[in-house]
């Protein structure tokens, strides 16, 4: 048995909050440029040449990348031999409200979402947690922002709807979401499970690399195929048309019920941040 | 070739710009998003005077982060623009010339913005850092319980930005796709 203390995981979370929002992960920032060296629509080129500046800004001046620093979404991944002394949801929580407050990070967070009055230090987290064996404890946090957040849809489609309907589905979400989520984008996709799961599914598989597909050969080619479909439709950089309209598609699928096809899809930006550290 | 351009904007200037112009924004132009715009149109709903002279300003829809020590302002990206849809007409309305944001706009604001000559322009989204250095001054000057949505008045210093929709309804959004997807055919 390990014993953490809540101070302990309140100080990563802090620190997390801060290097998650100013520096961008390496995989995405070779991702933009790759697309840049690719890409053959001039007003696209000048656009991923802006974002490349920006985010090398941001590293240089430790400051964050992009002015909506997000609802702080915090995942544990908690190993089963780890005893945490202290209140543990307190604990992430109070990380956040230091991380936002000493990092300078925008307060995002209204503390109801009918009122609307501003929690003033960006906490709660959005905080999930998942038992794993061993005696670790990993903190990931990936700040969401929500231009790109409230492009996201979910769909509960038939099992007659088939491998054509979840296609049909993803493309219309981008198509639908043309150049609000600030394109190039990272298409997280959740299939299966039940319509909560698919949804966390699709958040989970954000913090996959971009450069990395699936495990499953049949998803990571659907995956290829989908991008490639996706950097067809024209919308490009911004919107302002071009061939770089998605960075990635990551697909994370799950068993699911007999009379069911759960898909769901969150987008996020070009600034998809996570950062993740193990006690 | 970017044209430079400084607010407030007359109409002529207005109507000079394109669709896929770009342009550098020097001058003064006010912050505003989601909960000052629906305090704006309540204070117009009640017959009263707005805290800012709206007509040929340009309004930026954006939360900035915090001013780090030494910082005039924090990141200042655009946020998404249709959010301010419901609101754009009424200031349109008292002569606002510019907007500047991100992402599509309903056909009620276009159809206001041509009728009153007016520019939606796209600073570019998730490029904050970037854009916070062509912030020279800030100051807030109504709404300060906001917090990142209060309205502030700002000095900017070639603010780079293209437009998106013009006064004669042109919109960079149909036209940059077709002309990508028609490129090479």
């Amino acid at each position: 048995m390990k014993e953490i203390r809540a101070e302990q995981i309140t100080q990563v979370v802090r620190d997390l909050c801060i290097e998650a929002n100013c520096h961008l992960p390496g995989d995405i920032k070779t991702a933009i440029s790759q697309c840049r060296a690719c890409e053959p629509f001039p007003i696209a080129q000048t656009v991923l040449g802006k974002i490349e500046e920006n985010f090398t800004i941001a590293d240089q001046d430790n400051v964050p990348i992009c002015q909506d620093t997000g609802l702080a979404c915090v995942f544990l991944e908690i190993g089963q031999d780890v005893h945490i002394e202290g209140n543990l949801k307190d604990a992430v929580d109070e990380g956040v409200r230091r991380g936002y407050t000493e990092g300078y990070l925008r307060k995002s967070c209204v503390g109801d979402p009918i009122e609307r009055v501003n929690t003033k230090d960006n906490s709660p987290a959005v905080l999930y947690c998942d038992v794993i064996e061993g005696d670790q404890l990993k903190i990931t946090v990936a700040p969401k922002g929500f231009g790109s957040e409230n492009m996201s849809q979910i769909k509960m489609l038939k099992p007659s709807d088939g491998l054509q309907g979840v296609k049909d589905f993803i493309l219309k979400v981008v198509e639908d979401a043309g150049p609000n989520p600030c394109p190039p984008i990272v298409v997280g996709v959740g299939i299966g499970g039940t319509f909560d799961k698919a949804a966390l599914l699709a958040k989970k598989a954000l913090m996959r690399p971009v450069d990395q597909r699936s495990e499953k050969p049949f998803y990571a080619e659907l995956e290829q195929e989908l991008l490639e479909k996706i950097n067809g439709l024209g919308i490009g950089p911004q919107g302002f048309g071009g061939k770089t309209t998605a960075l990635a598609v990551n697909i994370e699928t799950l068993p699911t019920h007999i009379a069911g096809l759960p898909c769901a899809v969150n987008i996020n930006c070009h600034v998809t941040r996570h950062k993740s550290a193990v006690l | 070739m970017e044209k430079k351009i400084t607010s407030p904007l007359s109409e002529a200037e207005a109507r000079a710009l394109h669709c896929g112009d770009n342009v550098l924004i020097s001058g003064v132009i006010y912050t505003g998003r989601d909960a000052a715009h629906k305090r704006l149109v309540d204070l117009l709903k009640e017959g009263k005077e707005l805290p800012i002279d709206v007509k040929d300003a340009i309004i930026y829809y954006v939360g900035p982060a915090p001013a780090q020590p030494g910082q005039v302002i924090g990141s200042a990206g655009p946020t998404t623009s249709y959010r301010m849809d419901a609101y754009a007409p009424a200031l349109l309305d008292l002569g606002l010339r510019g907007m500047i944001g991100k992402g599509k706009r309903s056909p009620e604001v276009i159809a206001s913005m041509v009728k009153n000559k007016a520019v939606y322009f796209g600073a570019i989204g998730g490029a904050g850092a970037l854009l916070a250095k062509c912030i020279k001054k800030a100051e807030v000057i109504a709404y300060d319980d906001l917090g990142a949505e209060a309205i502030r008045r700002l000095e900017v210093e070639n603010l780079p930005a293209v437009v998106i929709i013009d006064s004669e309804g042109n919109n960079l959004y149909e036209t940059g796709r077709q002309d990508y997807l028609s490129m090479g055919k």
